[in-house]
């Protein structure tokens, strides 16, 4: 172990490798939202594991100076499952983009999430296929017109959240790649988490899918279309929180507060053990035109996967002992001849 | 003991005996066999196992697709194979007669309970007229007996419910069988009380029923005489019977001890291997972790990443799974990390012969991943030698940072054989120290570390894992620039690290093959696997009938070990026999230009000795 009382800089968290992203792809606000968080989480790089799928976002893991696994398409979650099941002592993020997690991980994904495996997964939704050059993805929206899709694409898509939440995530959270602080602090959380930690990062793929979150990301747009989640508050928004979300008939709705009255409005609560409300708020908005709620949908307890794997052996070795090879060996029975 | 007086019959020595108990999968046939071979390994004599089950769970009651068999051959000498055919058969009911019967020797004896057979178990099994009385069991030694009403007659003084009571009719015909080859009776009374211990009424019913069918023996006068089978002349030593899932499951649980490291299997559920995950599973007191994962590609996947941590890691499966797997042992195979893949072959493709074994996995070992992804490849012979195996593929992988396949099969894996237990002390030590500071400097004379950077004897990479202060580093699946690790697309490198892996690969130090049998011979069996107790047993057939007859077996099959060319190069005629279309047959004549003649079987069932001792047989007169 290093001292960690020496805090380390971002600096000291980037390789000597040349980042390679299309200059203005949005994963590069999103890598220097990781650099600068990580100093102040107090972690050790050499404890520090990125694991990652096979796509622009995933190559992130050569950026940062930790140890990494640039591993193939789609199987990231369930690697590090491995690693974290092996090594508990480590923080293992996840990266990996849409295609990546939610089309040929998407089994791995939602398994990750519902065993809790202690994994920081950070999804880079920019719905498209960015390092295939521009095919629609699980999340792009149905009409997408790319080149695999003259027409306009018929698949309807997934919405992260929602799966997260059906796959019994215990910490569900979204941001995007315009907020710097809202990353950070989103990450932290998801950091921070004991078990398996999903967030959701709006990410502008400039090449092949220019402005598709602008509807809800641009400075513009943010006052009514971005509906940021604090746990005990109400849900507001609007530039003078005219607006709000109010549950009826099983739906989450956005009313004007000025109809309903203030007491009217939800109070986020993402401690909820009952996922519905937070499900709610996920179908909220069925795209990036109308508003959309970020933050922290759902952190709850629940037992981490390593943790009970580990209490089993502890609890094995202290009923039968440390394991004997020679005892084994004569476990069913043995004769002398 | 009953009071009738036992009658004097005359006792017969034989050198041995192979039983084939048959019945409906409910029938509890897999318990009556293990008992018996339980019995006899006590009394010393050499024996091998194989069992039979359905490939359906709960087949339909009294179907043949229902049967569940277990042939156990007992011998006074020292035996490599379960036997071609059973001298013995016991059928519990038609459709075990109907699909077995086959199988007997001519002259063998049929022990049926003739309760079973009734017009509906007739028409379930397919049989137009009575098999007992329509001259079907002609030419053989039939023995009738009402195996049901004597078990219910016998447990009922215990207030044993008739339909309860059929259920113990398995220990009659053990208790039946333990007569006819003066087996004692109380090591079958002392694991009846622990098996359904708690079970009370259980324990009363099935020694009833047991002691019933001693009993039976006995008294019946049905019997001409019962048979002795003296101890076999062994090794001496402490034995144990194993088969070769458990065999394997041991051998990952003793690497994991043997390299200091601990065990990690990530597995999928199939047929024939699960039950290595379930053994190992058991072994959670051995630091074994085991992550049942959501497909075979999380399995393998999950032991890439334990890999990675510096655990030892295993993912088990068979054919359909490894097909799953190939493009995360090929991400292995690039990442330069230790790996043990299980392959339990079976029958293909696609589900095919889930429950009967194959070897036709052979090439998709060897050649079943994109591009160039060289594999080692390591083979057990026998149900015991897959302890070995597993720690052999161990040392492999961990002394080269590589994936190595393990190649046994459905025979292996089921199949049992006494083991002649090792001295802990004796197994090899296979463990590898991880790397923990810089191995290179850059420009300014700081040290830095090199993922990439080779062992000049190995050719291996340092294996430094997560937590090893300031050896961090990046690997991944996109090709590497040699010593570094950065991302490569230079050309001359690529071709540079195609051929570091595959010399690292080839320069595996693997054992000299040995000539068994006579090494003079013009002629040569050349095996891999599984077929070996088959072929050793043909060669002493043979040998027996004074031909010159040498063997060679494979334990390594990537690479191969380095003398093979020449050694199989002395023979004027080397046939293969092995369960595929002729795999190593291939791969052979590919690397050494010989003219290797295929005897080839793909029907589900192991050679038997007889098929090739005839293979060998009609070669050498080719020849
Ligand atoms: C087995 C396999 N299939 C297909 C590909 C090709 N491929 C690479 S990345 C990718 C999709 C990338 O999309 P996404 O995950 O959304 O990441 P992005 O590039 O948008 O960040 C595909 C289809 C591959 N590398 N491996
Ligand atoms: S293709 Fe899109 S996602 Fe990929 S690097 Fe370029 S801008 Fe970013
Ligand atoms: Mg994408």
């Amino acid at each position: 172990m290093t001292d960690t009382s020496t805090r380390t800089e971002p600096g000291d968290w980037a390789t000597d490798q040349e980042v390679r992203w299309c200059p203005g792809c949005g994963d590069y606000s999103i890598l220097t939202a990781m650099r600068m968080l990580m100093p102040e989480l107090e972690v050790d790089r050499e404890n520090t594991v990125f694991v990652s799928g096979i796509g622009c976002a995933a190559r992130f893991p050569y950026y940062m100076n930790t140890y990494g696994m640039h591993g193939i398409h789609g199987r990231a979650p369930a690697i590090a499952t491995g690693l974290a099941m092996a090594r508990p002592d480590l923080d293992v993020w996840v990266i990996g983009g849409d295609g990546d997690m939610m089309s040929i991980g998407g089994n791995h994904l939602i398994h990750a999430l519902r065993r809790n495996v202690n994994l920081n997964i950070l999804l880079f939704n920019n719905m498209i296929y960015g390092l295939t050059k521009g095919q629609f993805s699980p999340t792009s929206e149905v009409g997408k017109v790319t080149k695999s899709s003259p027409m306009g694409s018929v698949d309807t898509p997934f919405n992260p959240m929602s799966v997260a939440l059906g796959a019994e995530a215990s910490f569900v959270a979204r941001t995007h790649d315009m907020d710097r602080q809202h990353m950070m602090e989103m990450f932290r959380r998801a950091h921070d988490h004991k078990g398996a930690s999903i967030v959701e990062v709006f990410q502008n793929c400039n090449v092949f899918n220019d402005g598709a979150w602008e509807g809800i990301t641009k400075k513009g747009n943010r006052d009514s279309n971005l509906i940021t989640l604090e746990h005990g508050q109400p849900i507001k928004f609007g530039a003078d929180g005219e607006l709000g979300v109010v549950v009826e008939n099983g739906a989450a709705k956005v009313v004007s507060v000025a109809d309903v009255g203030e007491s009217a409005i939800l109070i986020h609560d993402e401690k909820k053990p009952d996922p519905s409300t937070a499900f709610m708020l996920s179908r909220l908005s069925q795209g990036p035109f109308e508003p959309t709620p970020i933050g922290v949908f759902r952190a709850v307890e629940r037992i981490e996967y390593a943790s009970s794997s580990t209490a089993q052996l502890a609890m094995a070795q202290n009923d039968k002992g440390a394991g004997d090879l020679s005892s084994l060996l004569r476990s069913r029975g043995t004769w002398q001849v | 003991m009953t009071d009738t007086a036992p009658r004097e019959l005359p006792l017969q020595e034989l050198d041995e005996v192979i039983i084939r108990f048959a019945g409906d999968s409910g029938d509890g046939m897999q318990l009556t066999g293990d008992q018996f071979t339980s019995i006899s390994a006590a009394l010393g004599n050499d024996l091998a196992t194989l069992p039979e089950f359905p490939a359906e769970i709960r087949a339909p009651q009294g179907t043949l697709a229902g049967v569940s068999a277990f042939q156990v051959r007992i011998s006074d000498f020292a035996i490599t194979t379960p036997g071609d055919a059973p001298t013995v058969l016991v059928a519990m009911n038609p459709a075990a007669l109907k699909a077995q019967l086959h199988n007997l020797v001519q002259g063998g004896a049929v022990i049926v309970n003739t309760d079973a057979f009734n017009e509906r178990n007739l028409e379930k099994a397919g049989y137009e007229s009575d098999p007992l009385e329509d001259g079907t069991l002609d030419g053989y030694r039939s023995y009738p007996v009402p195996m049901s009403q004597i078990t219910k007659d016998a447990v009922a003084v215990h207030g044993v419910k008739p339909r309860d009571a059929e259920r113990s009719k398995n220990f009659f015909a053990l208790g039946l069988i333990s007569w006819m080859y003066t087996r004692p009776t109380e090591p079958t009374m002392e694991f009846i009380s622990t098996k359904f211990r708690g079970k009370e009424l259980v324990i009363k019913a099935n020694e009833a029923a047991f002691q019933a069918g001693y009993n039976f023996g006995e008294t019946a006068e049905l019997f001409e005489s019962h048979y002795e089978i003296k101890p076999a002349e062994l090794p001496q030593g402490e034995y144990t019977n194993v088969n070769g899932n458990t065999a394997l499951a041991w051998g990952c649980a003793a690497s994991g001890q043997l390299a200091r490291l601990p065990v990690f299997l990530g597995s999928y559920p199939i047929t024939p291997a699960s039950d290595i995950l379930h053994d190992l599973s058991e072994l959670k007191h051995f630091g074994v972790r085991t992550f049942q994962a959501e497909d075979e590609i999380a399995a393998a996947a999950s032991a890439v990443g334990a890999a990675f941590g510096g655990a030892l890691a295993f993912t088990t499966t068979s054919g359909p799974g490894v097909a799953l797997k190939g493009e995360t042992l090929g991400l292995a195979v690039s990442l330069e990390l230790p790996l043990v893949v299980i392959d339990i072959q079976r029958g293909g493709p696609s589900t095919g012969l889930p429950t009967k074994p194959e070897q036709a996995d052979l090439l998709m070992a060897m050649y079943g991943r994109h591009s160039e992804s060289p594999m080692p490849i390591v083979a057990p012979r026998s149900p015991a030698d897959c302890f070995n195996a597993a720690i052999e593929a161990c040392r492999i992988a961990l002394r080269y940072r590589t994936p190595v396949m393990l190649l046994s099969d459905g025979y292996l894996a089921t199949s049992s054989e006494p083991w002649l237990l090792p001295d802990i002390d004796s197994l090899p030590d296979i463990g590898v120290d991880f790397h923990t500071g810089f191995n290179g400097t850059n420009e300014d004379g700081d040290g830095i570390f090199l993922p990439y950077l080779r062992d000049s004897e190995t050719l291996a990479r340092p294996w430094a894992i997560p937590g090893t202060p300031d050896l961090m580093h990046r690997i991944g699946g996109i090709e590497k620039e040699d010593e570094s690790g950065n991302i490569s697309y230079d050309p001359a490198n690529h071709q540079k690290m195609v051929n570091l892996r595959a010399a690292k690969v080839e320069g595996i130090d693997v054992p000299d093959v040995e000539v068994a049998g006579d090494p003079d011979a013009d002629f040569c069996m050349l095996g891999w696997g599984s077929t070996w107790g088959a072929i050793d047993a043909s060669v002493d057939r043979l040998q027996a009938a004074g031909k010159k007859v040498a063997h060679v077996h494979l334990t390594h099959l990537n690479p191969f070990p380095k003398n093979l060319g020449e050694v199989l190069s002395k023979f004027e005629t080397v046939i293969c026999p092995e369960m595929n279309a002729g795999q190593l047959v291939n791969l052979v004549r590919a690397k050494y230009l010989l003219d290797v003649k295929p005897v080839n079987k793909m029907n589900g069932v192991p050679f038997t000795t007889a098929e090739i001792e005839s293979a060998a047989l009609q070669a050498m007169d080719n020849s």
